[in-house]
């Protein structure tokens, strides 16, 4: 298995003022992360707020430009985002309500990106569109405005836009999360069936691990910047291996729990990225950790097949 | 089953006037005992904020309570909540109902610390105590939400967002109420956080014995924590039933899509399929049952009449599948 797009030993530091003026500090938001996204599977990475999942993703999108590491696409390196990038690589944002432009039809989205990249942008193209995200008949949508629609009927058309250049890679970050329950599950189908029909190779960034388990090929979990662990969908959620994707799934609700959860192994909250601390930066919280977790960070360790988990436990 | 603590009936509350009023809740009941956690679960727009801001009486124009009843029993007799005037909501407000807010961002001043806005909430209402009992208390309300007590000089920007809605929950206890209302207090936080507080109202509910009213859209957390739930569909009661059984045989239709809207934890995959269309708009609000045009089940009457809330032992269901309805 290929990867369409790769990232290699990705690192970001944003600098930040200090406190006074003249003192600078570091964000260490991104830690030396590689993961590969193959055609025809949905890689998700999921973490809290904080974790550096959507700066991943943005580093991916080429938003911005990593410190360290390198992005390559079909195994070339990329230095710069270029229109040729941009045709391969599409980003699906969180917001519907905010990313489409209130001022603008439906049918001026999606012109917009087929005319630049000379791809003919006709009611007939515009159409085609429409009915592969299932907004269908396509006549009733194109001339509307974005207030018009609710909030699945745009994010629908946020994708419909990201796969007017035929992308190979959608980047979808929190894609659902601003949506109402209900809809949710539509957004999430309409995705599997772009991995299922036509390929794409998708990276679903969330912090919602159900949703996760239900789109996902692989999983990638991201703890304050780092990779901690990844492997196929359900042998991360059946059986996590590092203690804090223990500590996830034991948070996360599920109605089919019948005990109630009252311990926490590793509660408490992530750590400042300003000064994170050394080694593996769970080890202040982590039930299980040793001398060497706080002076050194694990490389992915394999538990088996195709997942790893960055834990001296597995050593 | 416990005394009855709050006993909400028929209550219909509109935004705006006459032809243009958009019927944000309609017609609902809703009983909840002494010590109960009641789960209000439902989407946006589905009318169950407005719910607890009508009953509490902090509704803001344009809205209007056009209907119904709301009753309190307090501990000195039932009051009609719809008829109380400021000084009785004033005395039954903190002390006995106690409300926190989604956002405890914004709900905390910025410019007071945590320990100032404590014993500001116990000076008000306990005029007789005097200074250092409050702040006895307002120590003893942080550590009660398992925040040291040191914390009482910080300012809400130094706090994390968890410890923020904790200190809100601390507020919320600070005069022993028998009724919190809660409006999505975990819906900004992580999920670890989320467990960590849902927890903590769990211990202290058991401890104190108050009852909750837990307002949230996620319907998989409220069948964990609630003794029962009640789902709301476009501002009306669609069902109402205890926690498990809601789960286990849900019988409204929209019930169904909305625990298959969540994918399990466990087990083989399937395919779900959330449910179809959107959520009605109120304004046009759809004829019959608002449910029917995302139905999968719709039929004959659903369209053209409005089914009434069935209750049966100790479920209630609001649907022409139920049967004939009287």
């Amino acid at each position: 298995m290929t990867a369409v797009l790769e990232a290699q030993n990705l690192t970001k530091n944003f600098p930040v003022r200090g406190r006074f003026a003249l003192r600078r500090s570091t964000v260490h938001a991104v830690q030396d992360v590689s993961i590969g996204l193959a055609a025809g599977t949905v890689t998700a990475v999921v973490g809290e707020s904080g974790s550096g999942k959507s700066t991943l993703a943005r580093m991916l999108a080429q938003l911005i430009r990593p410190t360290g590491g390198d992005v390559l696409l079909n195994g070339n390196p990329v230095s710069r985002a270029n229109r040729a990038y941009r045709r391969e690589v599409q980003l699906v944002l969180q917001d519907p309500f905010s990313s489409l432009n209130p001022v603008h039809t439906i049918r001026y989205h999606l012109a917009r990106p087929l005319r630049i990249h000379g791809f003919p942008a006709d009611t007939a193209a515009i159409s085609e569109l429409l009915d592969r995200v299932a907004l269908s008949p396509a006549e009733r949508f194109i001339d509307k405005y974005p207030h018009e629609l609710s909030g699945g009927q745009r994010q629908r058309v946020a994708i419909a836009r990201a796969l007017a250049v035929r992308p190979e890679v959608l980047i979808a970050d929190e894609p659902v999360s601003m949506l109402d329950v209900s809809i949710r599950l539509g957004i999430l189908n309409l995705l599997a069936d772009l991995r299922d029909n036509d390929g794409l190779a998708i990276l679903y960034v969330t912090h919602d691990i159900a949703s996760a388990r239900y789109l996902a090929d692989t999983i990638v979990v991201m703890y304050a910047g780092q990779l901690v662990e990844s492997g196929p969908a359900p042998q991360v959620t059946d059986s996590p291996a590092h203690p804090y994707t223990q500590l996830l799934l034991r948070a996360a609700p599920d109605p089919e729990r019948t005990e109630p959860v009252t311990e926490l192994a590793g509660r408490g909250a992530p750590p400042s990225l300003i000064r994170p601390p050394s080694g593996c930066r769970f080890h202040p919280r982590c039930p299980s950790a040793m001398d060497i977790c706080r002076t050194t960070t694990p490389e992915p360790l394999p538990i088996d097949d195709a997942h790893t988990a960055s834990c001296w436990l597995y050593q | 089953m416990s005394d009855l603590l709050l006993d909400v009936r028929g209550l219909c509350v509109d935004y705006g006037y006459g032809e243009d009023a958009v019927h944000a809740v309609t017609d609902v009941d809703l009983t909840l005992h002494e010590g109960e956690v009641l789960g209000l679960a439902g989407e946006s727009g589905s009318g169950k904020s407005t719910l607890a801001y009508a009953v509490t009486r902090l509704l803001r124009s344009p809205g209007v309570i056009t209907g119904g009843s709301a009753t309190f029993h307090s501990a000195g007799g039932p009051i009609d909540l719809f008829a109380a005037d400021a000084k009785q909501l004033r005395v039954l407000r903190w002390s006995e109902i106690a409300v926190v807010f989604q956002s405890a961002m914004h709900a905390l001043n910025p410019v007071y610390s945590i320990g100032r806005q404590l014993t500001d909430v116990i000076a008000a209402h306990r005029p007789n105590l005097d200074r250092k009992t409050r702040r006895e208390r307002a120590a003893h309300l942080l550590h009660m939400v398992g925040i040291p007590e040191e914390r009482l000089g910080s300012y809400p920007h130094e706090l994390s967002g968890g410890m923020r809605q904790r200190v809100m929950i601390g507020m919320a206890l600070a005069l022993e109420p028998r009724l919190v209302i809660m409006d999505e207090p975990t819906t900004a936080l992580d999920v670890v956080t989320q467990r960590e507080i849902v927890a903590e109202l769990i211990r202290l509910r058991d401890r104190l014995g108050f009852a909750v009213l837990f307002i949230t859209h996620d319907l998989s957390l409220l069948i964990e924590l609630a003794d029962s739930i009640a789902v709301m569909y476009a501002g009306r009661l669609v069902e109402r039933a205890p926690a498990n059984d809601l789960f286990h045989a849900p019988r409204h239709p929209y019930t169904v899509g909305l625990l298959n809207s969540f994918p399990p934890m466990h087990g083989e995959w399937r395919k779900l399929t959330g449910i179809p269309g959107s959520p009605p708009d109120l304004r046009q609000p759809p004829s019959g049952c608002s449910f029917h045009p995302r139905c999968p089940q719709a039929f004959a009457p659903c369209p053209t009449d409005e089914p009434t809330l069935r209750t049966i032992e100790d479920r209630a269901v609001s649907c022409w599948l139920e049967g004939a309805q009287t």
